[in-house]
């Protein structure tokens, strides 16, 4: 059955249930409540919702200020937002500043399909990546969101959480979702090829390694969930084993997984490492599901791209 | 007491300058212009403790214009949470943790700054906290005035308003002078207060924002407003305590030669020996 339940709902549950017992635990949204499915959050504790209308820097800033007080703040706005118009903040008043900021990126990547680029983020996972003592996530389904929220909850630094706006088909099952923090979970393994994936592409990547074994060919299957920090010693035994290292993300080119996964294999296990990516220009208009056919981030392309870097 | 704190606000111009000559750098117009803010807030209002700087309970500070850490540091010494021989022997120098600009490692730092606009919503978090919680922290931050101009203060102006922080306490050192001349030639902030009342707050422009009694009697002016935030314009003089440096551009960022060293001191001692 397909599941309709978008991971920005599981982040809002998660807090609610948390929430009862944890007053510290605020709720920032910037006029996104309804976009991040957070409008139970505030109708249910509205003494610890904030809202600051269209102001991401104010968002930020304020988060800092909350956590610095020593509460829990979840600042929720769109992705594209949340880590460029307030690229500053995140910078300066949660990592440099060291405050427990949860900032959480909604409808990321090309989630919001036709609406176009001043829409899109496909620059968070580089911008967020290059501040020292930022953490930035990308869960591949309702599942894992689940977990990963359990186990932000429980620290106390600051993170950068992007999820896409719709419903992704399930990686994992309830009572089967491996989760170990800041760990890739290995999800098939083979000595062919080495996927590596993250967020709504985790899924697709799966696809391909299905179609793949129809093939006779045998590719591990990595959910890099933790693009920083990177779980270098997956990658590292990945590659290994591997004949070939395709990497996948709905992001840029430039700056995100693959060039940190290709910065990690040139280094330890030099292997051709072949990047599936958004390309370096505005995304041809469509939904998201659209997008990811038409630039080959399917089950299909990418098994296709396996293929050819194999020979 | 206050004879006595005006005459200490001269002692710290004087050791703030000496950090600067000691670092080989400061930003010595404004560390002259914020001095009585700094000093009426750590030595009347802020109800902060070196021996427990952590105290949930406590008042927060936080240093907008982060690029006054030498007056900053002067003071954070005079109050016992740094120590002023140490800060001079390596202020600025190679691995340092005594840097040009807030660094909360440090005892009684609250937050980093240095980039221009962020400690006013950083401010609003804080006091939002409190009153959340239903706790009696107040909030203090001071700006410049140049840095108005970054927009993120605006938005910070809303919703200190719109949250009601009447535990929130905005100080702008307006000393009418950044890096490239007037700030109303540069991008004019009058009429300034009208500007922040027409936000919601309640607004009190001091005279001479160098005058450490006018200073607590908008402190404790602020502390009577209900339901809104005060911001307090202190109308201050850039260089403030010697003819060599004051309402001069230049002395935005500056060390002084050796004589300049020398007339400064000059000037900063006479003004204090006039007070005792």
């Amino acid at each position: 059955m397909k599941n309709t339940i978008p991971n920005r709902k599981v982040i809002c549950d998660v807090l609610m249930e948390h929430a009862k017992e944890d007053k510290d635990i605020m709720v920032l949204c910037s006029d996104s409540r309804g976009s991040a499915s957070l409008t139970p959050f505030f109708e249910s504790f509205p003494e610890q919702a904030v809202e600051v209308g269209i102001a991401e820097q104010d968002l930020v800033g304020i988060a800092a200020g909350l956590a610095k007080a020593g509460m829990k703040p979840y600042a929720a706005s769109p992705a594209s937002f949340i880590t460029t118009r307030s690229y500053e903040q995140c910078k300066v008043d949660c990592a440099y500043s060291d405050t427990n900021v949860k900032l959480i990126g909604i409808s990321g990547g090309v989630s919001y399909g036709a609406l176009g680029m001043s829409h899109h983020s496909a620059q968070d996972i580089a911008a967020m990546s290059a501040i020292p003592n930022m953490r930035v996530y990308l869960p591949s389904d309702r599942h894992q969101t689940r977990h990963l929220m359990e186990a932000l909850l429980k620290d106390e630094k600051c993170a950068y959480i992007r999820t896409g706006r719709n419903p992704v088909e399930d990686v994992y099952t309830e009572e089967n979702c491996p989760f170990e923090m800041n760990h890739a979970t290995v999800l098939t393994e083979g000595t062919d090829a080495a996927i590596i994936a993250c967020g709504e592409m985790v899924r697709p990547a799966l696809d391909a390694a299905a179609l793949l074994e129809e093939k006779g060919i045998h590719a591990t299957v990595l959910d890099m969930y933790c693009v920083k920090p990177l779980d270098e010693a997956a990658v590292i035994k990945a590659a290994q084993n591997a004949k070939a290292v395709i990497t996948v993300e709905e992001h840029s080119p430039f700056g995100g997984l693959g060039s940190m996964v290709a910065q990690v294999v040139s280094a330890n296990c030099p292997k051709k490492v072949v990047n599936i990516a958004l390309p370096d220009a505005p995304v041809v208009t469509g939904t998201s599901g659209e997008v990811f056919e038409y630039y080959g981030m399917t089950g299909e392309g990418i098994a296709k791209k396996v293929l050819e870097a194999i020979g | 007491m206050s004879e006595n704190l005006k005459a200490l606000a001269w002692k710290l111009r004087m050791d703030t300058i000496d950090i600067i000559m000691a670092g080989g750098g400061g930003h010595i117009g404004g560390d002259m212009s914020v001095m009585e803010i700094l000093t009426d807030l750590y030595f009347r209002q802020l109800k902060v403790a070196p021996e427990n700087p952590e105290d949930p309970d406590r008042d927060y500070f936080i240093l907008s214009k982060g690029h006054s850490m030498e007056a900053y540091y002067a003071v954070l010494c005079e109050r016992g949470f740094l120590d002023l021989e140490d800060v001079k022997a390596r202020f600025s120098k190679f691995d340092s943790p005594y840097i040009g600009h807030p660094h909360n490692t440090l005892p009684g730092i609250e937050m980093n700054s240095g980039s221009l606009g962020h400690g006013l919503p950083v401010a609003v978090g804080l006091a939002l906290a409190a009153k959340r919680r239903g706790k009696p922290n107040r909030v203090y931050v001071v700006t410049g005035d140049g840095e108005l101009a970054e927009g993120s203060n605006w938005e910070g102006f809303m919703s200190g308003a719109m949250f009601g922080l009447d535990n929130l306490c905005c100080i702008i050192d307006r000393n009418r002078l950044q890096i490239s001349g007037s700030t109303e030639d540069v991008m004019a902030l009058d009429d300034l207060k009208a500007k922040i009342a027409a936000f919601g707050w309640n607004v009190i422009s001091l005279q001479d924002g160098n005058d450490l009694d006018e200073l607590d009697a908008a402190f404790e002016q602020a502390k009577t407003v209900k339901d809104r935030p005060t911001c307090i314009i202190a109308n201050t003089v850039k260089g403030k305590g010697s003819p060599v440096m004051e309402n001069k551009a230049g002395w935005h960022h500056k060390v002084p030669s050796a004589e300049q060293y020398q007339e400064i001191m000059k000037d900063l001692e006479e003004r204090k020996a006039a007070l005792a």
